[in-house]
């Protein structure tokens, strides 16, 4: 045991998958199993799992990048809420000496913990939430843009997601409907409905009045209570919702 | 093989407690309004049988079930005007509040009932 252990052992219990996700069952039936791992010094959640896949089990399957929360890709759900691993300390959500780590919801599970995240990028596509350049803008100038307009703070608020889909493991209307596109493609297209320099505002706004998009949302709020980088995507929603209804209203829905 | 846990741990959170009782509560005002018009029907189709109904609703624990029901419609108008301002005013960062009013209010006009409900207020 090295000097940054202090000797103690946490639980952990992983979920282990026994088959991969067919189109019927996102996430098979599977079962838990519990090592022991040494408590070190600032440890994070996947500081733990890479110590088991290392040092006791190497076919256990999971998914990081960049460690430093900044690509989104080691989310899962952690004493049974979905959360960055690489940020997320083990003295921040262990209360005791218990600590369950599983994939996360919505998604189909490739292995393990490891996820697909096809599906909630997919519907990012669907939800068109992609910037459409105004053509008729010359594109050799600058177009101006004050950092401080209402529309471009409007616009910031919600920019820096890193499509980690938390949010989306988190959000009860997914599960409850396949069809719905999600906290994190609404919460992008709401970006760009306010963006300045869209070609065309109306047309995103378009894409997602609908039952499958903003509509369909309830206000749960888990995906702004639970989003690593604080962001607010029900609020997203909600102004997507008023304009929406304001384009409704003049008949141009 | 077991399936993986409902996600209650990440539903445990205010705003998520107020849409369940606003689900809750718009389930039982379903229930209670057909209901309700079925008892006011009998004034024009049975008016004994409604006095008799009348009589059986004032003992103590029909008032205690009613106060639960003014609770639950009390919740639901100030929760169904706590999400209209969500959705058609500009967002505010106090939502939490807002469920705490809603709340609030639910409980006072509860308690209200049931002061009025056992003679203390008229």
């Amino acid at each position: 045991m090295d000097n940054n252990s202090d000797q103690r052992e946490l639980t952990v219990h992983i979920w282990r998958s026994e088959a991969s996700a067919s189109d019927d069952d996102l996430q098979p039936d599977g079962a838990w199993q519990t090592w022991e791992v040494p408590v070190r010094n600032s440890q994070t959640v996947l500081d733990v799992v890479t110590w088991i896949q290392r040092h006791r089990d190497p076919d256990l399957s999971y998914r990081y990048a960049c460690r430093v929360g900044m690509c989104g890709t080691c989310a899962m759900t952690v004493q049974g809420k979905p959360r960055w691993t690489c940020r997320t300390r083990i003295g921040t959500v262990v209360d005791g000496n218990e600590l369950t780590i599983a994939p996360l919801r919505n998604l189909p599970i490739i292995k393990d913990l490891a996820t697909d995240m096809a599906p909630f990028f997919d519907k990012w596509a669907e939800a068109g939430a992609q910037f459409v350049p105004d053509r008729n803008v010359d594109q050799q100038t600058m177009a101006p843009v004050k950092p401080d307009s209402r529309a471009r703070r409007t616009a910031d608020v919600a920019i820096e997601c890193i499509g980690c889909a938390v949010c989306y493991a988190a959000c009860d209307t997914v599960a409850w409907r396949a069809d719905y596109l999600g906290p994190a493609a609404l919460n992008r297209v709401w970006t760009l409905v306010n963006d300045e320099r869209e070609a065309s505002p109306k047309e995103h706004l378009k894409a997602v009045a609908g039952e499958s998009g903003c509509l369909s949302c309830h206000s749960h709020q888990s995906c702004a209570e639970l989003c690593p980088k604080h962001l607010n995507p029900t609020a997203s929603i909600a102004g997507l919702k008023r304009k929406s209804f304001l384009l409704a209203l003049a008949g141009r829905s | 093989m077991t399936m993986l846990q409902k996600p209650w741990a990440a539903r445990h959170h205010p705003a998520w407690w107020a849409f369940a009782l606003h689900r809750i509560s718009g389930l039982t005002l379903v229930i209670f309004l057909p209901v309700h018009l079925l008892v006011l029907s009998q004034a024009l189709d049975d008016p004994r049988q409604l006095d008799r109904f009348l009589t059986w609703a004032d003992t103590p624990l029909v008032k205690i079930a009613e106060t639960i029901l003014v609770v639950l419609f009390a919740a639901h108008f100030a929760g169904g005007l706590r999400l209209l301002a969500l959705e058609f005013l500009p967002w505010q960062n106090s939502q939490k509040t807002f469920i705490a009013l809603a709340s609030g209010f639910a409980l006072a006009v509860g308690i209200v009932f049931l002061l009025s409900a056992f003679g203390g207020v008229d």
